[in-house]
C-alpha cells in the first residue's frame, strides 16, 4: 500500500506542490509563493526585452523615492540584471524636495536600499537646482496646488540628476494601476496629448527644459507598464523589501486620490481589465 | 460552544495601514466567537471582524479603512494566515481561535 500524502490546501495552479498564496488579478490563477516570484519576476524579464528597453552597456538610473514601486523596481531590476547578464551600470536617483517630515524620512529609505542592493545613489535637491525647497514654496503660497506644482519641477530634476550622472536612461516604478489613473485623470481634464505620452511605455521627449538644457538624449521608460499595484505590494511584503509608506505632508489627496478611488470602484464593479488601457 | 466565547485573533498592519491603528505594526486581541444577526447568531467572519475593529479599534479617520459595504476599503490587501483574502472565501471567512490577518494598504507613495 502506496502512502498517500495530506492533500494541500489552495494547491498552486503550476506547481500543484505547494499550498497558493496568491490570486492573481489579471487571470485568476492561484500561486504559491515561489511561483508567484518567478513568475512576477518573468513577466517583467518578458517587458524589458519585448520592448527592446536597454542595450548592453546602457547607464540606468532608477527614479527612487522609497516608496514601494521604486523599491520592488531596483530590488528587480537589479535581481534580473545580475540573472540575465543584461549588462547594465544602475544607479539610483533620489530628488529631495526639501518637506521635512516626509522627503528627509523617505531618503533614508534610499539610502538603506542603496547598502542593502549595493547600488550607488544621487540625490539632487531643489535647494541646489532652484534655490529653495517645497517648505519654502508652502510658506509663500499656501498649500493650494502645490503637488502639480511639486511634480512638474521633480519631472525635470529627475533629467537634470540624469544629465549630472550621464545615465542614458531612467526608469520609473509607475505601473499599470497608476498609468490606468493618469489615463482618466488626463480624460477628466481633456488633455489629449498628455494622455499619449502617459501610456507609452517609452518616451524621449525633443524638448529643453526652463534653463535650457537640452534632455532629449534620455529615455523614459516604466518596466512595471503591465504589473498590477496588487502584485507590486505582494512582492514587497512577501520578500520583506524596505519601504517607505506615509502620504506626502503637503498632499491633499485631492485629484489623484479621487481618481485612484473612482478607478478602483469601477474595477471592482464590472472587473474592468486595467491590462487593456 | 457558548455564546460568550471569544478568539484570539493576531492582527497585523502593513504599507501605511498602521498609521490608522495607533501606529501599532500587531495587535492581540480577542473577538466574540459569535455575532448576533437579528434572533439569529453566526460564527464571526471576516466581514464582522472588520465591523468590530472599525468600532473598537480605529483612532481615527473610519473611512480610510471600512467600505460602506462593510468591506475594507478599496486598495486594501487582506491576507489569512500568510494568504491572499480572495483564496479563503475573503467577507465570508469564519474566523479561527489563532488566525492571523494582515491588511496592508497600497495607496500610500510610490
Ligand atoms: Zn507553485
Ligand atoms: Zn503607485
Amino acid at each position: 500500500m502506496t502512502t498517500t500524502a495530506k492533500p494541500i490546501r489552495n494547491p498552486c495552479n503550476l506547481c500543484q506542490s505547494a499550498r497558493a498564496i496568491l490570486k492573481r488579478p489579471k487571470t485568476g490563477q492561484q500561486l504559491c509563493k515561489d511561483c508567484f516570484y518567478h513568475v512576477f519576476e518573468t513577466e517583467i524579464h518578458n517587458t524589458i526585452v519585448d520592448n527592446k528597453l536597454f542595450r548592453r552597456g546602457d547607464r540606468v538610473a532608477i527614479g527612487a523615492s522609497g516608496g514601494k514601486d521604486s523599491t520592488v523596481l531596483a530590488y528587480v531590476l537589479k535581481l534580473l540584471n545580475d540573472r540575465y547578464s543584461y549588462g547594465l551600470d544602475l544607479v539610483l536617483l533620489s530628488i529631495d524636495e526639501g518637506i521635512t517630515g516626509y522627503r528627509d524620512d523617505s531618503l533614508e529609505t534610499v539610502k538603506r536600499n542603496r547598502d542593502q542592493y549595493q547600488i550607488p545613489l544621487l540625490i539632487v535637491s531643489y535647494k541646489d537646482l532652484y534655490g529653495w525647497s517645497m517648505d519654502d514654496i508652502v510658506k509663500e503660497i499656501g498649500r493650494k496646488n502645490n503637488c502639480t506644482f511639486c511634480g512638474v519641477f521633480r519631472r525635470q530634476a529627475l533629467d537634470r540628476g540624469a544629465i549630472m550622472l550621464n545615465v542614458d536612461h531612467i526608469v520609473t516604478g509607475h505601473n499599470a494601476d497608476d498609468i490606468a489613473e493618469t489615463v482618466l485623470m488626463n480624460i477628466l481634464r481633456g488633455d489629449l496629448p498628455r494622455l499619449q505620452r502617459c501610456t507609452s511605455i517609452i518616451t524621449n521627449d525633443t524638448s529643453e527644459d526652463a534653463s535650457g538644457i537640452e534632455t532629449s538624449k534620455i529615455l523614459r521608460s516604466k518596466p512595471f507598464k503591465y504589473t498590477y499595484e496588487k502584485e507590486i505590494v505582494m512582492y514587497a511584503y512577501f520578500k520583506k523589501l524596505d519601504y517607505f509608506s506615509t502620504e506626502c505632508i503637503y498632499s491633499p489627496n485631492a485629484y489623484r486620490g479621487y481618481a485612484r478611488v473612482f478607478l478602483k470602484d469601477l474595477e471592482a464593479l464590472y472587473t474592468m481589465r486595467l491590462y487593456f488601457v | 460552544m457558548t455564546m460568550s466565547e471569544s478568539l484570539a485573533i493576531e492582527l497585523q498592519f502593513s504599507g501605511g495601514m498602521e498609521l490608522l491603528f495607533d501606529n501599532k505594526k500587531t495587535i492581540h486581541t480577542k473577538v466574540p466567537a459569535h455575532f448576533r444577526q437579528g434572533a439569529d447568531s453566526h460564527a464571526v467572519t471576516i466581514r464582522d471582524l472588520i465591523g468590530w475593529m472599525a468600532s473598537h479599534l480605529l483612532k481615527e479617520r473610519p473611512e480610510l479603512f471600512i467600505g460602506p459595504d462593510g468591506s475594507v476599503r478599496s486598495g486594501i490587501l487582506v491576507l489569512v494566515n500568510g494568504a491572499d483574502w480572495e483564496l479563503e472565501g475573503e467577507l465570508e471567512y469564519e474566523l479561527q481561535d489563532g488566525d492571523e490577518i494582515v491588511f496592508i494598504s497600497t495607496l500610500h507613495g510610490g
